[in-house]
C-alpha cells in the first residue's frame, strides 16, 4: 500500500517538476513545440479517417500523413538548431536555421502537392 | 482410188485401236451442221478470197448445197480481182481457186491478161510463195479457160529454182534470205513442183523427180506420233508469225503429196500405215471449232479419200458397252473417211480376250452378218463364253474382190475394248452372331439384299459376327466385284469399313470382336450396318442398310486410343461466337460525403488549436522592422511565401509540374533574395543587441 502510493506520488512529483521545468523554456521554443503538436494531431486525424473509410486513394493518404510528419521533423530540426542550450549549433545564427526550415518546407510541400493527386 | 483410201483408213483405224482405245468416227452430219455455222459470211461476203475459197471447197466436199447468193457474191469478187490490174499473184491465185468451184465465167480478154501476168510473175519470182501463187494460178487458169496453150517455157529452170529452197532434212525454206525451214513450206513446194510438171511443155528430167521423191521420204522421217497412232507434221515454234500449227502443216504436206502423186507415174512407195496415221490424226480432231482448222481437216480427208496411194477404211462402233440383260448385239460399221460407200466386204471377229489376260481367245473366229437396211455388220448373239466384264475384241476386214486390195488399205487386225454388263444374282445372304470358341450360332437371320432390311442383333466382345452371300453372273459363273464392303457406324458417327473376301462364289466376312475391341475404341452401343457391293459390269450394284447391332465392349483402359474427332459442323466452328460484354472494374466504394466533410472539419481543428495556443503564449509582432526598407523586405518575404503556397494550391488544382516549376523558379529566386536581405538584417540587429 505504501509502495503503490509512493509510486503514485512519485509520478505526480515527476509530472509537476516536468511542468515547471517546461515553463522555463523560451517562448520561441514553445512556439515550435506547439507547431509540432499541431502537425502530429493533424496526422493522427488523417490516420483515423483512413482507418474508418479505407485506404482508397492511398497516395492521397500517404501524401497527407507524410506532409504532417515531414513538417514536424523539420520543425524539430529547427528547434534543435535554435536552442541556445545546444552547444553543437552555437555558431549557427537562428535566422539561418529558420531560412533552412522555410526552404525545406517549401520543397517538401511541392513534392507533397505532386503526390496528392 | 476412193475405196483404196477407205480401206487404208479402216486399217489405220484398226491399228490405232491396238495402241489405245480411241475410236475414230468418220465425217457425219454433225460436221455438216457445224460447217454451216462456221462458214457464215459477214454481210453476205467473206473477208477475203482465201476464205471464200475455203468455204466453197468445204461445202463442196461435205455435199452441202451451194447457196445462190453466196455464189453470186463470190463471182462478183472474183471478177473484180480478175479484172483489176493491181491484183497480185496471190489474189489471182485465190480468185481462180474459188472460181474452180463457183464456176463463174471469165472472159477471154481477162484470162489472156491473167496468163501473161502470171507468166511474168513466174519469171520474176524470188521466194517460194511467189512461185507457188504464180504456178498454181497458171495451173488453175489452164483448167478453167478455153485457152489450151498454157505452158511454162523453162519448166526445168523453174523446177530447179524451187528445188533450190529445199533443205537436206526434207523441209523447205521460204526464201533465200530466211534460213528457217518448215514442213508447211515443204507442202507448198511439193504442190508447186506438181504444178510445174503438169505445165511443162516438154518432159522434165526424171532424175529431178526422183530427187523430189527422196525429199518426200526424208520429210516423212520427221513425222511425229501420238500414242493412239495418229501421225502428224509439226514445225518448231520459232517465230509466232510463221508458225502454222500441226493441223495446217499436216494438211499442207498432204495436199502437196497428193498433188505430186497425181502427176508422177511412179509409185511413191509410201507405207500404208503412214497414210493411215495421217487419217487418224485428222479424224481424231473431231469437229473443229475454227474455220481454218475445219477447212484443213475436210480438205485433207478429201485428199486421202481420192488419192492414188491408198484409201483407208474405218471401223466405227455405235456402242462399245453391251448389256446381257437387254440382249444387245455387237454392231460394226465400215466406211471411208468422209463416210462414203465401201466395196462389199466382210468383217470377221477373229478373237476375244479378257482385259489384261494373255490367255487364248474366248471365242472362235466367226463372220458378222451384214444387215443391208442399216448398213452395219452385226454379231447377233454374244457367245456363251462372254460373261460380264471387259474384253478386247479383235476384228479383221476381208474384201470380197482382190482388185480392191490395191485401191483400199485394210491393214491387219483391229483391237477394240468392249464392256459387257449384266445383272448379278445375290443369293443365300445371311447374317449370324457366333460364340467365339465353339463357333456355335447364337442368332442367325436371313437377309434380303435386294429389298429393305431391319435386322437387330446384339453381341458382346467374346462373340463373332458372320455375314455371307453368293454372287453369280448371268452365265452362272463366280463373280468378284470391285467393291464388297461392310461398314459399321457407331452412334457417335465413328465408322469402320471391312472388305468382304470370297472363295469362288461364296462371299463371307467374320468379325471377331475380341480382336477388334481396340480398333473400335472400346465404344459400346448401337452400330448401324451397311453393305456395299459394286462393279462397273454390274447393273444392280447395291448399297443397303442391313440393320443394327448392339455391341457390348469392355471399358476402355487408361492408355486406350481415343476415337478420332468427327468432322464438326463448319458453321458451328467457324461461325460467329457469343458476344462478349466488357465488365468494367467496379469503382471503389467511397465514403459518404458527409463523413468526409466532417473529417475535413476535424482536420482544421488542430490548426485552430495552434493559433489559440500561439495567442496564449503571447505571440507579438514587436520584432517587426520599423524602418521602411527592411519593412518592405519583410512584407515581401511573407508575401513571397504566401505566393508559393498559393502556387502549390494552383498546382494541385490545375497546373502541371513543368509550369509549376517554371513559376516556382521565378518566385523562388525573388524569395531567396528577399529572405536573405531580411534575415541578415534581423541577424545583424540581434548581434548588435547581444554585443550591446
Amino acid at each position: 500500500m505504501a509502495r503503490t502510493s509512493s509510486s503514485k506520488e512519485n509520478a505526480q512529483a515527476l509530472f509537476h517538476s516536468l511542468r515547471s521545468a517546461y515553463a522555463a523554456t523560451p517562448v520561441n521554443l514553445k512556439i515550435i513545440d506547439l507547431y509540432v503538436g499541431f502537425a502530429a494531431f493533424t496526422a493522427l486525424i488523417q490516420v483515423v479517417y483512413m482507418a474508418s473509410v479505407g485506404s482508397f486513394p492511398f497516395n492521397s493518404f500517404l501524401s497527407g500523413v507524410l506532409s504532417c510528419v515531414g513538417t514536424a521533423v523539420l520543425a524539430v530540426c529547427l528547434r534543435i538548431q535554435v536552442n541556445k542550450e545546444n552547444k553543437e549549433f552555437k555558431d549557427l545564427p537562428p535566422e539561418r536555421a529558420f531560412a533552412d526550415f522555410v526552404l525545406c518546407n517549401l520543397v517538401l510541400h511541392l513534392v507533397i502537392m505532386n503526390f496528392l493527386g | 482410188m476412193a475405196r483404196r483410201l477407205a480401206g487404208f483408213l479402216v486399217l489405220l483405224l484398226v491399228v490405232s485401236i491396238c495402241e489405245a482405245a480411241f475410236l475414230f468416227q468418220p465425217i457425219s452430219d454433225s460436221h455438216r451442221s457445224t460447217a454451216l455455222e462456221l462458214f457464215t459470211p459477214d454481210h453476205g461476203s467473206f473477208k477475203s478470197l482465201e476464205e471464200t475459197y475455203e468455204a466453197l471447197r468445204t461445202f463442196q466436199i461435205l455435199g452441202i448445197e451451194k447457196k445462190p447468193d453466196l455464189t453470186a457474191t463470190a463471182c462478183r469478187s472474183i471478177s473484180e480481182t480478175v479484172g483489176s490490174s493491181s491484183s497480185t499473184a496471190k489474189d489471182l491465185f485465190y480468185a481462180l481457186k474459188a472460181n474452180s468451184i463457183a464456176e463463174c465465167k471469165i472472159d477471154k480478154k481477162a484470162s489472156k491478161g491473167i496468163i501473161s501476168r502470171l507468166k511474168a510473175a513466174v519469171s520474176g519470182a524470188s521466194s517460194l510463195l511467189d512461185f507457188y501463187y504464180s504456178v498454181g494460178g497458171l495451173v488453175l487458169i489452164k483448167d478453167q479457160s478455153s485457152e489450151a496453150d498454157v505452158h511454162l517455157a523453162d519448166a526445168e529452170g523453174v523446177f530447179r529454182s524451187v528445188k533450190a529452197f529445199s533443205q537436206s532434212d526434207g523441209r523447205w525454206r521460204y526464201s533465200s534470205n530466211n534460213p528457217e525451214s518448215s514442213a508447211f513450206a515443204a507442202g507448198i513446194a511439193l504442190e508447186t513442183h506438181a504444178g510445174i510438171v503438169s505445165l511443162a511443155s516438154s518432159e522434165i528430167d526424171q532424175s529431178l523427180i526422183s530427187t523430189l521423191k527422196n525429199d518426200i521420204i526424208k520429210l516423212f522421217d520427221s513425222i511425229e506420233k501420238y500414242d493412239d497412232g495418229a501421225l502428224y507434221f509439226d514445225d518448231k515454234l520459232v517465230d509466232g508469225h510463221e508458225y502454222q500449227g500441226p493441223v495446217s502443216t499436216t494438211s499442207s504436206v498432204l495436199r502437196g503429196l497428193t498433188a505430186f502423186a497425181a502427176v508422177t507415174a511412179e509409185n511413191l512407195n509410201l507405207p500404208g500405215d503412214k497414210i493411215l496415221g495421217l487419217a487418224k490424226f485428222f479424224l481424231g480432231i473431231g469437229v473443229p471449232g475454227d474455220a481454218k482448222d475445219f477447212f484443213n481437216q475436210i480438205d485433207s480427208l478429201a485428199c486421202l479419200e481420192s488419192n492414188r496411194v491408198s484409201i483407208p477404211l474405218i471401223l466405227s462402233f455405235p456402242s462399245t458397252v453391251l448389256s446381257l440383260t437387254r440382249k444387245d448385239s455387237l454392231k460394226v460399221g465400215v466406211s471411208t473417211v468422209l463416210g462414203s460407200e465401201v466395196p462389199s466386204l466382210t468383217v470377221k471377229l477373229v478373237g476375244a480376250f479378257s482385259s489384261g489376260s494373255k490367255d487364248a481367245s474366248l471365242v472362235e473366229s466367226q463372220e458378222l452378218n451384214f444387215d443391208k437396211t442399216s448398213g452395219l455388220h452385226i454379231l447377233n448373239d454374244l457367245p456363251k463364253s462372254i460373261d460380264v466384264g471387259s474384253y478386247t475384241f479383235v476384228f479383221e476386214i476381208v474384201l470380197h474382190e482382190p482388185k480392191h486390195e490395191e485401191v483400199y488399205f485394210k491393214g491387219s487386225q483391229t483391237k477394240v475394248p468392249i464392256s459387257v454388263t449384266g445383272l448379278i444374282k445375290i443369293e443365300n445372304s445371311e447374317i449370324a452372331v457366333l460364340d467365339s470358341d465353339l463357333g456355335s450360332i447364337e442368332s442367325q437371320k436371313k437377309l434380303d439384299l435386294a429389298g429393305k432390311n431391319a435386322i437387330s442383333l446384339s453381341a458382346n466382345h467374346l462373340q463373332k459376327l458372320r455375314l455371307s452371300f453368293q454372287l453369280t453372273t448371268p452365265r452362272g459363273r463366280s463373280f468378284k466385284p470391285h467393291q464388297a464392303f461392310l461398314k459399321l457406324r457407331h452412334e457417335s458417327k465413328v465408322e469402320h469399313i471391312f472388305v468382304v473376301g470370297n472363295s469362288g462364289k461364296q462371299f463371307e466376312i467374320v468379325l471377331n470382336f475380341l480382336g477388334l475391341v481396340e480398333k473400335f475404341f472400346y465404344l459400346s452401343g448401337k452400330y448401324d450396318m451397311e453393305l456395299t457391293v459394286g462393279d462397273a459390269a454390274m447393273e444392280n450394284s447395291l448399297l443397303v442398310a442391313i440393320g443394327h447391332i448392339e455391341l457390348d465392349l469392355p471399358e476402355a483402359p487408361e492408355k486406350a486410343p481415343r476415337p478420332p474427332p468427327q468432322p464438326v459442323d463448319p458453321y458451328s466452328r467457324y461461325g460467329p461466337k457469343a458476344e462478349i460484354t466488357h465488365i468494367f472494374r467496379a469503382p471503389e466504394k467511397r465514403p459518404p460525403q458527409e463523413l468526409s466533410l466532417a473529417f475535413l472539419g476535424l482536420t482544421i481543428l488542430p490548426l485552430l488549436g495552434f493559433l489559440i495556443g500561439l495567442l496564449r503564449l503571447g505571440v507579438n509582432l514587436k520584432n517587426f522592422p520599423t524602418k521602411p526598407l527592411p519593412a518592405t523586405f519583410a512584407v515581401l518575404f511573407h508575401v513571397g511565401i504566401g505566393a508559393v503556397l498559393l502556387l502549390y494550391v494552383f498546382f494541385w488544382v490545375k497546373l502541371d509540374l513543368f509550369q509549376t516549376l517554371k513559376i516556382l523558379g521565378f518566385l523562388g529566386g525573388i524569395l531567396v533574395f528577399v529572405g536573405h536581405r531580411i534575415l541578415s538584417h534581423l541577424a545583424a540587429a540581434s548581434a548588435k543587441l547581444k554585443s550591446a
